[in-house]
């Protein structure tokens, strides 16, 4: 495979970036997703509302559709703001754009879980006095987090399936940095079907590590 | 603000892209639908040779993101040799076959999970029961297995056509005029994302939420309850027979 020979470390490169892009929407997505369930959980009717409208917005709209009304979104917004014209950096549009998209499905799960961590944990904890942020923080979900393990699971592996549509601002992740790299060599056929054994590892590697994570956060529980 | 006689002038252009996101939506479930029921059959048999096989198809296509797939049907087999002399090779050179073949062999491995996971759901009783009356495997699949699957496949299938239709907007990616490719154009010509985006996510809004409620009135018109108030005597045996 002499294809690859200089190649191979901009593929690689590009693989970097793509699990860098997936960990920085893991983070934000997930924050948003707990601040969200919370939120489809405690909060009152209006609110409530907004958050599932939020929601169905994400599930009914292609995620294209949503990455670039973010990235094209923020540019404008941006450059009127300055005054001069700002290129919108694509690493953050990107993962702004996927933790838009993961906050949305990961409420869900979210919510799935503290509706099943039992009602007598929260009303233990009000009888002791606790406050409602603190119960929230010290008592539900810390058991809720074992619960909603295995949907987090499966939206971690779609949201590292998903860097690969950053591609199309610009942003040189690994399936940007294949087509890159297909163009120069006038291989696509080699270098898309490298591109997709390493995504196969890395949503190999994922699916591993989420079940070890499983395993250990299931201790004690039959 | 949002420029509203824009997003007027834009609609009916992208309306015109909508029977395009419509017809790929239906061929890719179509072809998934009839590539999955045979790797559903094959992953729930008992041999090796046919579950192994199905389990590795499905491995593959829900580990690599479908763009790329896209793209390796489109870009990549375009340089081997021997499919560009190949008789399908006026197929593989248009895009809109190849997106569908691309999306379809996607979808095709997570609806075959979907059917093999109804399947299994399946009681084994009203199966027996068939095979006791005398029915073939053949006749016992029409009869009694695929009626009992689709109510249980139902509610997980509409999910995948949700998805499916929102994963025509790839097809843009690939020089097609779908919804997507024609809001592109728009905002290129016009320079304005916010107004040209919105109203073509809308546009998808209405497609998605429109066929999800259609769905669900089909589930429910299919549920075994409704179905008791139309016809209770036959059904009264598939329920108990269901428990």
């Amino acid at each position: 495979m002499t294809v690859f020979s200089g190649y191979g470390i901009q593929l690689l490169h590009g693989a970097v970036v793509s699990v860098e892009v997936t960990i920085a929407a893991l983070i934000v997505g997930t924050v948003l997703g707990i601040f969200l369930g919370a939120v489809k959980t405690y909060a009152s009717r209006p609110f409530r509302y907004a958050v599932e409208a939020y929601t169905a917005i994400v599930r009914g709209v292609p995620d294209l559709i949503i990455i670039y009304l973010i990235y094209f979104g923020s540019t404008i917004a941006l450059t009127k703001l300055a005054g001069e014209y700002v290129d919108v950096n694509g690493f953050m549009a990107g993962v702004f754009a996927l933790a838009f998209i993961f906050g949305a499905y990961a409420s869900d799960v979210i919510r799935g879980a503290i509706r099943q961590v039992p009602r007598g944990q929260t009303e233990a904890a009000m009888a002791l006095g606790l406050s409602s942020k603190v119960c929230f923080i010290k008592i539900v979900m810390p058991q809720a987090w074992r619960l909603a393990l295995p949907g987090f699971g499966n939206l971690s592996i779609i949201l590292l399936k998903q860097t690969s549509l950053i591609s199309v601002i610009g942003l040189e992740e690994l399936l940007r940095a294949s087509s890159v790299v297909s163009g120069a060599t006038r291989q696509p056929f080699y270098v898309y079907s490298a591109a997709a054994v390493i995504y196969l590892i890395l949503t190999g590697v994922a699916t591993l590590g989420l079940r070890y994570a499983r395993k250990r956060a299931d201790r004690g529980f039959a | 603000m949002l420029d509203f006689q824009l997003m007027s002038d834009a609609f009916p252009k992208l309306m015109g892209g909508v029977g395009l996101t419509g017809k790929l939506s239906i061929l890719i479930l179509l072809l998934g639908m009839m590539l999955a029921i045979p790797i559903a059959y094959a992953r729930n048999a008992q041999s090796v040779w046919l579950h192994g096989p199905a389990n590795a198809y499905i491995l593959l296509i829900r580990g690599i993101p479908s763009l790329l797939q896209v793209f390796m049907v489109y870009y990549g087999l375009g340089q081997l040799d021997f499919v560009r002399h190949s008789a399908l090779w006026p197929i593989l050179r248009d895009p809109f076959w190849c997106v569908i073949i691309a999306l379809g062999l996607n979808s095709a491995a997570y609806t075959a999970e979907i059917i093999s996971g109804a399947l299994r759901l399946i009681a084994k009783g009203p199966v027996e029961a068939a095979y006791a009356l005398g029915l073939s495997w053949f006749q016992t699949q029409r009869k009694v297995t695929i009626p009992l699957a689709i109510r249980a496949a139902l509610p997980a299938y509409e999910n995948e056509i949700i998805l499916t239709v929102k994963a025509t907007s790839l097809a843009s990616t690939v020089t097609l005029m779908d919804l997507t490719g024609v809001a592109r154009l728009e905002v290129a010509n016009t320079y304005a994302p916010y107004e040209i985006f919105l109203t073509a996510g809308a546009i998808y809004f209405c497609i998605t939420t429109t066929l999800s409620w259609l769905l669900r009135r089909l589930e429910q018109r299919l549920s075994l309850e409704h179905m008791k108030t139309l016809n209770p005597t036959p059904l009264q045996q598939t329920e108990t027979v269901h428990a």
